[in-house]
C-alpha cells in the first residue's frame, strides 16, 4: 500500500512541492495540509517543510507553533507516528516543544545556501534507520537561523541517549556539538537544518537525500497505523 | 501658485501647459500630482523612447511583448516563460536594503501579473570600488535585500553578475530579472474588461511609503544631502508579497479575474489609469475605500504612493465573492476601490460611485493621456568631442609585463561570498547554479506538466566596453550572452535588456543611449533574436558625473533535453585545451580589463562583432555540450584567455600548461566569439574535424594538469594560491573576519 505523507503548508512555506516531488519519486504519495485545517487525516506519516512560515516574523516558528493543525501533529507524534521537521520545520518543531533546544542566527551573520557534508551519527530515528553511524552524505543547507543551540543539561542528554541524529563535518554556522539533525525520545520525531529533498536527483547534484526520505518511508511503513 | 507646484512635482512649465490643453482647463493639485508621476523619466520613458522603437520587438515565439509587464515567449511542450528586467538603482543608494529587496519584490509582482509563477531571479550588481567604505555598506545592504526578501518570498536567485568600477561609487546599480513559467492559455493581460466590472486592490494597506518615488528618486540625479529622500524608498513586505503570489496564482487557476495589474512605480495612479486605457474604458475610483496604513493622507498621497505588495484585479461582479474567499485563505486584504466605465475617463471620487451618486469628483482625466500623450523627447545627441582621439590611442603600444601572474591573479574573484547567501535552489529545477557561464533550470513548476526541456539564462554587462564604444560594445554583450547559453547546450530564445545610462539631459548621454541601442537592434536581428521587455533607467550620476553606460542584456535560452549537467567551466587532469574562433584581431587589447586594471588606459577601437562567425563557434559549442565532447568549456571575455583558463583552474583545482601566441596581448584580448575547451584525448579528433566542418579555427593551446598554471614564459602560478587568491579576494575586499 502507498504510503501517505501529509506534508503541513503554512502562510509563507515554500518547499512543500519539491518535498511533495521528493517523495513521489520515493513512490509515496504527499499530501499537502492546510495549517489552518485541525485534521491531518490519514496519513502515515508527517513533514513540516522549509521556508519562512508566517514570514518568520517574530522568530523562526513561533507563530506557527500555534496554526490549528499543530495539535493534531503534536497528536500524531505522541501515538508514535513520524514526524519530519525539515529547516523552517525543525524550527517550528523547536517552538512547539516536540524536539528539544532552539536554533538562533548562523554564526556569521549570513544567510547560507550551500553544499553541507553530514555524518550519520544515530541510525536509531525515523529519518536515518536505513543508514549507518559514519555514514557521510551530501545534502544542501539553506538557513539564515541554522545555529542550533540548547542548555548543556539538554546536550548532555541527548549525547547520553544518542539523540544527535546528524552532524557537520564542517561546521557551517556555529551550532553546539556541530549538530545538523536531533530526534524526539522515542526516536519518531526528527528534525534538521539541511534540505534531503534538494538531494534527491544526480542532476541536481546528489541523491544522498533518499536515503534518508527513504528511511522515514520505511519507517511509516514499519508500524501500525495511528 | 499653480506654477510652483508643477515645478515641485517635477513637471516642466511646457509639460504643464500641454496639460491644461488635455483638460481644457487648468488641471488641479491631485491632477497635476497625476500627470507628474506618469509623465516622469521613470514611468513614461519620455527620453528614450524615441530610440527604443526601434528594437526588434517580434518573432513567432513571442506570446506577449513590449508594452506589457513582462515578455512571454514560447518554450515548447505548450508552456511560455514570461521574463523581465528592472532597475532598482536610486533607492538602493539612498537605502541599500529596501531598495534592493523592493527591487526584487517589483520584477517578481511584473512576473506573476502575466499569470505564471515566478521560478527564478537573477541579479545584475554594479558597485563602487569596496576600499570605500560607504561602497561596501552599499554593497552588503544590497546583497542583504535581495537574499532576505527573495529567499523569504520563494523565488531562488540563480545567478547575475558582479562588477566594481570607480563610476558606480555614489550610484550603484542594482537590475534584477525574473522569469516566471506557465501554460500558454493561462496568459493574463492588464486589460479592464467589462463595463460595470469591480476594481478590487489586493495586498498591504497603502501608506505614506515612497510617495513619488517615480518623479522625485527616479528621475533626477543625486547630489549631497539626498538623505532627506529616504521617505521616498518604499519598504518590503516579502511575506506580504508571497501571500498575494499564492493568492493570485489561485485566482487564476479558478479562473476568476478578467484582468490585472501590478502597482509598482507610480502606485495606484498608475496602475488604474493602465488598465483601463489598455482596455479602452474608464474608471470610477473611490479614493474613500482604500485601505490605509496611516491617518490624514490626502487623495494625491493615495493615487501616487508606492506601497509595495499590491495588485489591481478586474473582477466581475458575479465573481467578487468567491475572490474574496481565496483572498481571505491567503490572508490578503481585498477591497472593492473601483468600477470600469464607458468613457475612457479615470475619476478620482470620495465616496462612492453609481447613480445618485452625491460623491465629490476630485480628479476627472482621460486615462490615455496618462500614458499616451506624455511627451517625447528627442533630446540633442552629440559624440564626446575626444571620441575620434580616444578611439586612435590604441593600447598596443603599453610596456608588456615581464611577469603577466600578478595581474591574473588580481582578476581571480570568487562570487560565492554574495551567491551563498541567496537561496538557488528552491523549485528543486537548479541544475547550475550561479558562478558559472550560465544558470540551468529545468522546466518544471507546481501544477504544470512534466517536460524535458531546460532553461539557460544569463545577465551579461561591461560598462567598460561600453564607455569606449557603446554601439559595438553592446553588440559584444549581446554575443557574449548567446556564446554563454551556448556554453550550456542551449540554444537562445529572447533578449532582455536593462539600460542604464547618465543624465539624460546631457548630449553625450543621449548619444550613448542611442548608439547602445542600435549597437542591440542590429546584433539582434542579424542573431534573429527578439528583444521581449527592459527597463531604462537614466540620471544614473552623481554630482554631475555620469556613469559609464551600462547596458545589461539577458539571454534566455532553450535546452531541448536536458539529461545531464553540462560539463562547466573547469578542467580534467591530461584534458587537451583547444581555442575554438577566430583569431584574427585576438591580440587586440582596446577596451581590455588589463588595459584599465594595470594602466588606466581606456583607448583604442573595440574589436568588430563578426555575427555569422559568431553564431558558428556557438553552434559547434552547443554541439559539443550537447554530444558530451569536452570535460570542460568557458567563453573568452572579461579578463580575456588569462582569466577564462584561471577561472577553469581554480574551479577544479587543476593547473594547466599552454602556450599562447602574441604574448601578454594574446593572454589578455578580450576579442569576441572564443571559447576555450578541455577535451579528452579520445576526442580531440572529432572536435577538430567538427570545428573545421563549421568553418571554426582550433588552436591547440595545451594541457591541462598538474599543480601550476603556466603559460610559457608569461605565467607561472602555483594552483593553491592562485584557489587561495580567488575565494579570498571579495570577503578580503569587504574586509570580513571569521566564517
Amino acid at each position: 500500500m502507498t504510503t501517505r505523507v501529509g506534508v503541513v503548508v503554512f502562510p509563507g512555506s515554500n518547499c512543500e512541492h519539491d518535498v511533495a516531488e521528493a517523495l513521489a519519486g520515493l513512490g509515496a504519495e504527499a499530501e499537502l495540509v492546510w495549517h489552518a485545517d485541525t485534521d491531518l487525516g490519514d496519513v502515515d506519516a508527517v513533514v513540516l517543510p522549509g521556508g519562512f512560515a508566517h514570514g518568520d516574523y517574530l522568530r523562526p516558528g513561533a507563530i506557527a507553533r500555534f496554526s490549528p493543525i499543530m495539535a493534531s501533529v503534536g497528536a500524531f507524534a505522541a501515538a508514535g507516528g513520524p514526524v519530519l521537521g525539515i529547516c523552517n520545520g525543525f524550527q517550528v518543531l523547536t517552538e512547539a516543544g516536540l524536539l528539544p533546544g532552539a536554533l538562533q542566527k548562523n554564526q556569521g551573520s549570513r544567510f547560507l545556501c550551500a553544499p553541507a557534508d553530514l555524518v550519520v551519527a544515530s541510525a536509531e530515528s525515523a529519518l536515518t534507520s536505513g543508514t549507518a553511524v559514519g555514514d557521510v552524505l551530501r545534502l544542501p543547507i539553506n538557513h539564515f537561523e541554522g545555529n542550533y543551540t540548547c542548555s548543556a543539561e539538554v546536550l548532555a542528554e541527548l549525547r547520553a541517549e544518542e539523540r544527535v541524529v546528524l552532524r557537520y563535518v564542517d561546521n557551517p554556522n556555529g551550532s553546539v556539538d556541530d549538530i545538523a539533525g536531533v530526534c524526539s525520545a522515542e526516536r519518531n520525531v526528527v528534525g534538521l537544518m539541511p534540505h534531503p529533498e534538494r538531494a534527491c536527483d544526480p542532476l541536481l547534484g546528489s541523491d544522498d537525500g533518499r536515503r534518508l526520505l527513504g528511511s522515514l518511508l520505511a519507517w511509516a511503513a514499519g508500524r501500525l497505523p495511528v | 501658485m499653480p506654477l510652483a507646484l508643477h515645478r515641485e512635482l517635477g513637471l516642466t512649465d511646457d509639460e504643464a501647459e500641454a496639460i491644461t490643453g488635455l483638460l481644457g482647463r487648468p488641471a488641479n493639485d491631485l491632477e497635476l500630482a497625476m500627470y507628474a508621476v506618469m509623465w516622469s523619466e521613470h514611468c513614461s520613458y519620455k527620453s528614450s523612447r524615441v530610440h527604443l522603437g526601434r528594437l526588434p520587438f517580434t518573432a513567432p515565439w513571442v506570446l506577449a511583448g513590449f508594452g506589457e509587464n513582462a515578455g512571454v515567449v514560447d518554450v515548447g511542450d505548450g508552456l511560455a516563460v514570461a521574463l523581465r528586467i528592472e532597475s532598482h538603482n536610486h533607492p538602493s543608494a539612498i537605502e541599500p536594503y529596501q531598495g534592493a529587496a523592493t527591487g526584487v519584490g517589483g520584477i517578481i509582482r511584473d512576473i506573476f501579473t502575466m499569470g505564471a509563477r515566478p521560478i527564478a531571479l537573477l541579479d545584475s550588481l554594479h558597485f563602487g570600488p569596496l576600499d570605500n567604505p560607504r561602497n561596501r555598506w552599499v554593497m552588503e545592504g544590497v546583497v542583504s535585500g535581495v537574499s532576505g526578501y527573495g529567499n523569504s518570498v520563494g523565488v531562488p536567485t540563480v545567478g547575475g553578475e558582479l562588477s566594481v568600477r570607480p563610476c558606480f561609487t555614489g550610484n550603484p546599480l542594482v537590475n534584477v530579472a525574473c522569469i516566471g513559467l506557465m501554460r500558454h492559455e493561462r496568459l493574463v493581460l492588464a486589460r479592464a474588461e467589462g463595463v460595470g466590472n469591480l476594481a478590487v486592490l489586493l495586498g498591504s494597506s497603502t501608506g505614506r511609503d515612497g510617495i513619488g518615488g517615480v518623479s522625485v528618486l527616479a528621475s533626477a540625479e543625486f547630489s549631497d544631502g539626498d538623505e532627506a529622500k529616504r521617505p521616498s524608498v518604499q519598504v518590503g513586505d516579502p511575506f506580504e508579497e508571497k501571500r498575494l503570489i499564492e493568492a493570485c496564482l489561485a485566482l487564476f487557476d479558478a479562473d476568476l479575474v478578467v484582468g490585472i495589474q501590478d502597482l509598482g512605480g507610480a502606485g495606484l495612479c498608475c496602475a488604474t489609469s493602465e488598465i483601463a486605457a489598455n482596455g479602452g474604458l474608464g474608471m470610477d475610483v473611490d479614493v474613500r475605500t482604500v485601505p490605509l496604513r496611516e491617518q490624514g493622507m490626502v487623495p494625491a498621497e493615495i493615487m501616487t504612493s508606492e506601497s509595495q505588495e499590491r495588485m489591481l484585479a478586474i473582477v466581475e461582479p458575479g465573481d467578487l465573492d468567491a475572490v474574496l474567499a481565496v483572498c481571505r485563505r491567503w490572508e490578503v486584504q481585498a477591497t472593492v476601490v473601483g468600477t470600469v466605465t464607458t468613457g475612457g475617463r479615470l475619476r478620482i471620487l470620495d465616496g462612492p460611485a453609481g447613480p445618485g451618486s452625491t460623491s465629490i469628483v476630485l480628479a476627472d482625466v482621460p486615462a490615455a493621456t496618462l500614458h499616451d500623450d506624455a511627451p517625447r523627447y528627442r533630446r540633442p545627441l552629440a559624440a564626446p568631442a575626444d571620441l575620434a582621439a580616444r578611439r586612435a590611442d590604441d593600447p598596443a603600444h603599453l610596456p608588456e609585463p615581464a611577469d603577466c601572474g600578478p595581474a591574473v591573479l588580481e582578476m581571480l574573484a570568487d562570487t560565492s561570498w554574495v551567491w551563498s547567501q541567496y537561496d538557488h535552489q528552491l523549485f528543486l529545477n537548479t541544475v547550475e547554479g550561479p558562478g558559472g557561464d550560465a544558470a540551468i533550470l529545468r522546466v518544471k513548476a507546481p501544477g504544470l506538466p512534466a517536460s524535458r526541456r531546460g532553461l539557460a539564462l544569463t545577465t551579461d554587462s561591461n560598462s567598460r566596453w561600453c564607455a569606449l564604444d557603446p554601439r559595438a560594445g553592446t553588440a559584444l554583450l549581446l554575443a557574449e550572452g548567446v556564446l554563454n547559453v551556448a556554453c550550456v547546450g542551449a540554444r537562445p530564445l529572447a533578449v532582455v535588456n536593462c539600460l542604464n545610462f547618465g543624465n539624460p539631459e546631457h548630449p553625450e548621454v543621449m548619444w550613448q543611449l542611442s548608439e547602445a541601442v542600435d549597437g542591440l537592434a542590429d546584433t539582434c536581428r542579424a542573431m534573429g533574436l527578439p528583444v521581449v521587455g527592459g527597463n531604462v533607467s537614466l540620471y544614473n550620476s552623481s554630482d554631475g558625473a555620469d556613469i559609464d553606460p551600462t547596458p545589461v542584456i539577458g539571454v534566455l535560452g532553450v535546452i531541448d533535453e536536458l539529461v545531464r549537467r553540462p560539463p562547466g567551466a573547469g578542467l580534467t587532469e591530461g584534458g587537451h585545451l583547444l581555442l575554438l574562433g577566430p583569431t584574427a584581431g585576438a591580440g587586440a587589447l582596446a577596451g581590455s580589463r588589463w588595459a584599465e586594471t594595470a594602466h588606466g588606459h581606456r583607448g583604442g577601437a573595440l574589436p568588430v562583432l563578426d555575427v555569422e562567425a559568431h553564431l558558428a563557434v556557438c553552434d559547434v559549442v552547443r554541439d559539443l555540450v550537447t554530444d558530451s565532447l569536452v570535460d570542460g568549456v568557458h567563453d573568452v571575455s572579461d579578463g580575456g584567455l588569462a582569466l577564462a583558463l584561471a577561472e577553469m583552474a581554480v574551479r577544479t583545482g587543476v593547473g594547466f600548461d599552454v602556450v599562447v601566441e602574441a604574448g601578454h596581448a594574446g593572454l589578455f584580448s578580450e576579442s569576441p566569439s572564443r571559447v576555450v575547451v578541455c577535451v579528452p584525448r579520445a576526442h580531440v579528433a572529432d572536435v577538430t574535424r567538427r570545428a573545421g566542418e563549421a568553418g571554426v579555427a582550433v588552436t591547440p593551446l595545451g594541457h591541462a594538469g598538474g599543480d601550476r598554471l603556466v603559460v610559457a614564459g608569461l605565467v607561472d602560478v602555483a594552483v593553491p594560491e592562485a584557489v587561495a587568491t580567488w575565494t579570498g579576494s571579495l570577503p578580503a575586499k569587504l574586509q570580513l573576519t571569521g566564517i
